[in-house]
């Protein structure tokens, strides 16, 4: 299974982090830290593999890609094709720049819940759900409408009647 | 109140209003945030669900990506959760699936929040709820949860039923007992049309099958047919993988899906697809050979390309490969070798390892020549990582593929002199291990030691000082072989030893005593020889088998004694065998010199310079540098400092004096120098060895002793013991006694009271710290049993010494090194074998459950696999209050109340089960034809899985599903 995603920009900044396997937070920022510490040493063009297993324990593997001025990086087991992790992490790329048209860090940094919306359509409690990117999409496309109508069926109700209880209360 | 609740959600931040306003602030990240979480704090509290729900996503944003604590507001995530709007639940089962954790205490208030979304119409609150409940299912959501999942499982809307699939593998984790409700359906998704089903059914199977293949071989049929039948890399990969864990279980299912795997090898462009199917290949179906070669050809293009993560893959594909197929690496020996200068670190570590897979006792000199200079070309964490696995590959099983130890200890002296070389450790370790198992490679490693400790430069690298301790020790130890022993005073007392650490610097001291010794003894044998050669006539006998006397006495005594004799005396020290092993040839014993080609040169000189005066001007050079370093602060070094000291003084009257005067001195004045002298050389001149397990027996329990049977308190006793640890050898025997003393009387201690788990876990740990003091426990005989026993491995290397034989035969020319028959190598410790960990309860659960499902057991009462089998007629029905009230039936049997379904009746399922043991002779009969899976697979294979169901009771035999 998949135990880790991370987006982590390359001055060390933690742009997304999830682990689908509780970690205490303390225990997350460490783990976000050792893996920028060796990501920063990495050359260009080098392979997108990192020893993984001095950071996050025996039989784990670990890719990333370099975007721009971000990191991407999925932690795995060997239930998963280093391959394909690769490939899954452009899907995910690739649904985010449809997303966002174009996505750039201040994208990821501004759209926190978008972001977590998307990841949740591909990757299922660490398993593979979706690879297709328009399939994906579709689903967050559609999550987003609910959520903006219930929130635009709230609006007119809230602030009539919450305030108006609230004022009785005076 | 009311006005602050106001006033707060009109002016609250929003997420976004945070996220900007950390970016803006002027006031310090840290100050920010603490204020935002004050604000977030009061927030939460507040009852309008907007205001909340903003508060808990600000929070959850802290908590993911600044590492904020969130857990205090577990209460306030659980209240929204229960909000009515979409907008809220997301954000609070977002919160939820990322802080909440088994510990939490508020989980137990959600089970009722999450089957009311479970069982919602709006599909996305289904998804929410699955998503967080494959995040943090304890034990009580799993087994309260089940029938929901149970229903989702059939869920006609495809974007539900994948996520409650994968949810599956979390429930089935923490509670294997919904094995027997779920599985089913499980394996039904298995067979559906949809390919995201499939595929996310398939990767669920991959997490058990990995977890415990066994269980699921029953389903090889399913994933043989997908194997054949998909089109889809991603379940093909997982399905490559299932069969990667199943194939070694049952050959003839490895037979079966050998074929596949080779088309998909030679059809497919995608690379991934290519990559498991060869790791497949050289993992698990490495017994056939067309498979192996074709996927070798395969890795060979990996190898070549550009892109350096083909590259890095198909050197681990080969690494996987060596073991069983060496020749698929010595193929692409050119590529790995260039790989070492690579520019990445990990295809460079990759090529290393697949060098040090290639090392054989034929090429360990050629390779490590090569990487010798890749080391001293490469940054250092390289260059140290080189340096390890020479290391540790030569070291393996007690320097198996080592020949010449003589190439080998000047190897060692030479990578210690690499600038980067930080295995000081190591070498140190090798250097004193070798020293006292390989007798016939002390003279070697004398003059190594010697090459080091002259430098002075080494001392400056702190890097090298254990290397250096190590040396000083060995040449103390074996001072008998060195050319020349005032160098070597000189190069040990030498001022820069002062960069030292003390404890090493104590070493120094020890070994130079025991140089001081060895001249002193051998000056004293000599002007005796000269005078009359009583004292060599009484050593010999006084001493038997020791090399050091007999050396230094010189080749008279050697001459005098018969051949056979000296055989007896000391088998493993044959001062024979070493001429042999040194010169290669015989020498004669009756000539003046010594005839050691070594020792010749060395004895001659040795021998003029052994002179009234040069001994003199050793004691006061030895004395002048000891005394300063009686005051200093460190124990250790006084303590050695006094003894030589000491010694000196002692000596040092009478010395002058006996020498000066030698002719006409009395007797007894020489003599009782020369007896000190004599008695400390004995000391000294004592090989240094384990002590044998029997001698340790034949000690009795004293009267008075009272055997503790707590034996808590030895952690306390061990990690004292530990303290010397690796130095403890260096500080000569007396010390070595002590230090044996003080592990007799735990070591007895704890084997009389029958050793518990905790002790001799314990022991082991000691046996690992200080392996030096034991001996090996299967030999109860005082001596060194030799390492690479052939007897002990006759089986596994006799085609193996076949081939080293015609390799010598063929190759003898080019490296003499093999016509030198190798060392003895004595076997110092028993190999410890590593305590096997108990088992995972857990995991033993799950699986036998799954087993219990798939074959069947028939301790399980019937009415479940019925209720099973009703569950499977009804998933076209779709029925969802039929399935669950189906399901609080089982729900009620877990409960114990097993015979409420009995009643009922179930012709179809019951016919099934009785017609089944019916099929059984059939089954047997018909294996050979049901090699091939046919069409309509799902029914044929679920019958043959119910088949054996019903005749293997306890011990399951694997039956022939695919065949």
């Amino acid at each position: 299974m998949i135990r880790a995603v991370m987006v982590i920009n390359t001055q060390g900044k933690p742009r997304l982090a999830k682990f689908y396997e509780f970690q205490p937070v303390e225990k997350q920022q460490e783990l976000i830290r050792s893996v920028y510490g060796v990501l920063s040493s990495r050359a260009e063009n080098v392979s997108n593999f990192l020893d993984a297993e001095s950071i996050f324990g025996p039989d784990t593997r670990l890719v990333y890609k370099h975007f721009a001025t971000l990191y991407f990086v999925f932690v795995f087991d060997s239930s998963e094709n280093e391959l394909a992790m690769l490939d899954l992490i452009q899907v995910f790329v690739e649904t985010l720049d449809k997303c966002f048209k174009n996505v750039c860090e201040l994208d990821v940094v501004l759209n926190y819940s978008k972001l977590h919306t998307v990841l949740d359509e591909i990757i299922f409690g660490g398993q593979v759900l979706e690879t297709s990117s328009t399939e994906v999409l579709k689903a967050v496309e559609e999550i987003s409408k609910l959520e903006t109508a219930s929130n635009a069926i709230s609006l007119v109700p809230k602030s009539v009647s919450s305030w108006r209880s609230r004022w009785y209360t005076v | 109140m009311a006005g602050f609740s106001v006033m707060d959600t009109l002016f609250q931040r929003t997420l976004d209003d945070l996220i900007k306003g950390l970016r803006l602030q002027l006031m310090g990240e840290s100050a920010f945030l603490s204020k935002a979480l004050d604000e977030i704090r009061r927030e939460a509290k507040s009852t309008d669900p907007d205001t909340k729900s903003a508060a808990l996503l600000k929070l959850t944003y802290l908590s993911s990506l600044h590492f904020y604590d969130m857990s205090f507001a577990a209460f306030h995530v659980v209240e929204l959760l229960s909000s009515t709007r979409f907008s809220h639940k997301k954000i609070a089962y977002h919160a939820a699936s990322h802080s909440f954790d088994d510990s939490t205490p508020v989980l137990v208030l959600i089970t009722n929040q999450l089957r009311k979304d479970l069982t919602s119409t709006n599909e996305f609150e289904v998804s929410l709820a699955l998503e967080c409940l494959s995040r943090i299912a304890t034990v009580d959501l799993a087994r309260d949860l089940t029938p929901e999942i149970f229903t989702l499982l059939a869920s006609s809307k495809v974007f539900v039923r994948k996520k409650a699939i994968g949810v599956v593998l979390r429930v089935f984790d923490r509670y294997p007992d919904s094995v027997r409700v779920c599985f089913k359906r499980l394996v039904e998704n298995l067979e559906t049309s949809d390919s995201q089903v499939v595929s996310v059914a398939v990767g669920v199977f991959c997490e058990l099958a990995l977890r415990d293949p066994t269980s699921y071989l029953p389903l090889a049929p399913e994933f043989y047919k997908i194997l054949v039948d998909s089109k889809n890399n991603w379940v093909l990969i997982k399905v490559l993988k299932i069969f990667a864990k199943l194939a070694p279980l049952e050959p003839r299912l490895a037979k079966r899906v050998v074929e596949p795997v080779c088309e998909h090898i030679r059809r497919t462009g995608a690379k991934s697809l290519l990559f498991e199917c060869i790791r497949t290949v050289v993992s698990s179906l490495s017994d056939y050979e067309h498979a192996v070669k074709l996927a070798v050809v395969k890795i060979r293009e990996m190898l070549v390309d550009d892109d350096p993560n083909l590259k890095y893959l198909g050197l681990q594909a080969l690494s996987v490969v060596a073991p069983k197929h060496l020749w698929a690496v010595l193929e692409n020996k050119e590529v790995v070798i260039k790989s070492l200068s690579d520019v990445d670190p990990n295809i460079k570590l990759e090529s290393l390892r697949l060098v040090m897979a290639m090392v054989s006792e034929s090429n360990v000199a050629e390779i490590s020549r090569v990487l010798v200079n890749y080391a001293l070309k490469s940054d250092p964490e390289f260059c140290n990582l080189i340096l390890g696995s020479i290391l540790s590959t030569c070291c393996r099983n007690v320097y198996e593929i080592i020949i010449d130890f003589d190439w080998y200890v000047s190897l060692l002296g030479e990578m210690s002199r690499i600038p980067h070389c930080q295995k000081g450790e190591e070498i140190e370790k090798q250097l004193i291990d070798i020293g006292m198992r390989v007798k016939d490679v002390r003279p070697e490693l004398v003059r190594v030691s010697r090459d080091l400790l002259i430098d002075p430069a080494l001392l400056g690298n702190p890097f090298l000082h254990r290397i250096l301790s190590a040396a000083a020790w060995l040449s103390g130890e074996y001072v008998e072989f060195s050319v020349n022993p005032f160098e070597l005073m000189e190069a040990l007392l030498q001022p820069r030893t002062s960069l030292l650490p003390p404890l090493l610097k104590a070493i120094y001291i020890q070994s130079a005593f025991k140089v001081l010794i060895f001249c002193l003894n051998s000056y004293l044998l000599l002007r005796g020889d000269a005078a009359s050669s009583s004292y060599s006539d009484k050593l010999v006998p006084d001493v038997p088998g020791l090399f050091s006397e007999r050396d230094s006495v010189g080749c008279s005594d050697l001459a005098s004694c018969d051949a056979p004799v000296e055989a007896e005396l000391d088998e493993g020290f044959n001062p024979r065998d070493l001429n042999q092993s040194f010169g290669g040839l015989s020498v004669e014993y009756g000539g003046e010199e010594t005839s050691t080609c070594g020792q010749a040169s060395a004895s001659a000189s040795l021998k003029d310079s052994f002179t009234h005066e040069s001994i003199t001007n050793l004691l006061n050079r030895v004395e002048l540098a000891v005394v300063p370093l009686t005051r200093s602060y460190d124990v250790e070094i006084v303590e050695r400092a006094r003894n030589v000291h000491c010694f000196i003084e002692l000596i040092k009257p009478q010395m002058p004096d006996c020498l000066v005067q030698k002719e006409e001195s009395s007797d007894t004045e020489e003599a009782e120098a020369s007896k000190i002298i004599k008695l400390m050389h004995d000391a000294f001149s004592n090989d240094l060895g384990p002590i044998s397990v029997s001698a340790q027996e034949r000690v009795s329990v004293p009267d008075g002793l009272v055997l503790v049977e707590n034996l808590e308190d030895l952690e306390t006793i061990c990690g004292d013991v530990q303290l010397p640890s690796l130095n403890s050898f260096s500080h000569g025997s007396s010390h070595f006694e002590e230090m044996a003393g003080v592990s007799i009387p735990i070591f007895q201690s704890k084997e009389e009271p029958g050793p518990s788990n905790e002790c001799t876990s314990l022991l082991a740990e000691h046996r690992k710290q200080h392996g030096l003091y034991y001996l090996p426990s299967e030999k109860k005989d005082g001596d060194y049993p030799p390492a690479n026993d052939p007897q002990l491995q006759a089986n596994s290397n006799d085609d193996e010494d076949l081939a080293k034989l015609t390799e010598q035969l063929l190759v003898s020319k080019k490296k003499p090194n093999h016509a030198k028959p190798r060392p003895v190598v004595v076997k110092l410790d028993g190999d410890q074998v590593p305590i096997a960990a108990g088992p995972h309860s857990q995991e033993d659960l799950l699986s036998g459950t799954v087993r219990d499902v798939l074959l069947g057991s028939e301790t399980k009462p019937t009415t479940r696999s019925s209720t099973k089998r009703k569950g499977k007629e009804k998933l076209n029905v779709d029925s969802t209050t039929e399935s669950k009230e189906n399901l609080g039936d089982v729900e009620k049997q877990d409960q114990g109340n097993s015979s409420t379904r009995k009643s009922k009746p179930h012709t179809h399922s019951k016919g099934r089960r009785h017609r089944s043991p019916g099929k059984k002779g059939d089954e047997g009969e018909e294996n050979c034809q049901k090699a091939k899976p046919k069409s309509s697979g799902r029914h044929k294979a679920r019958q043959r899985a119910d088949a054996p169901l019903n005749v293997v009771s306890q011990t399951p035999v694997i039956p022939d599903f695919l065949l």
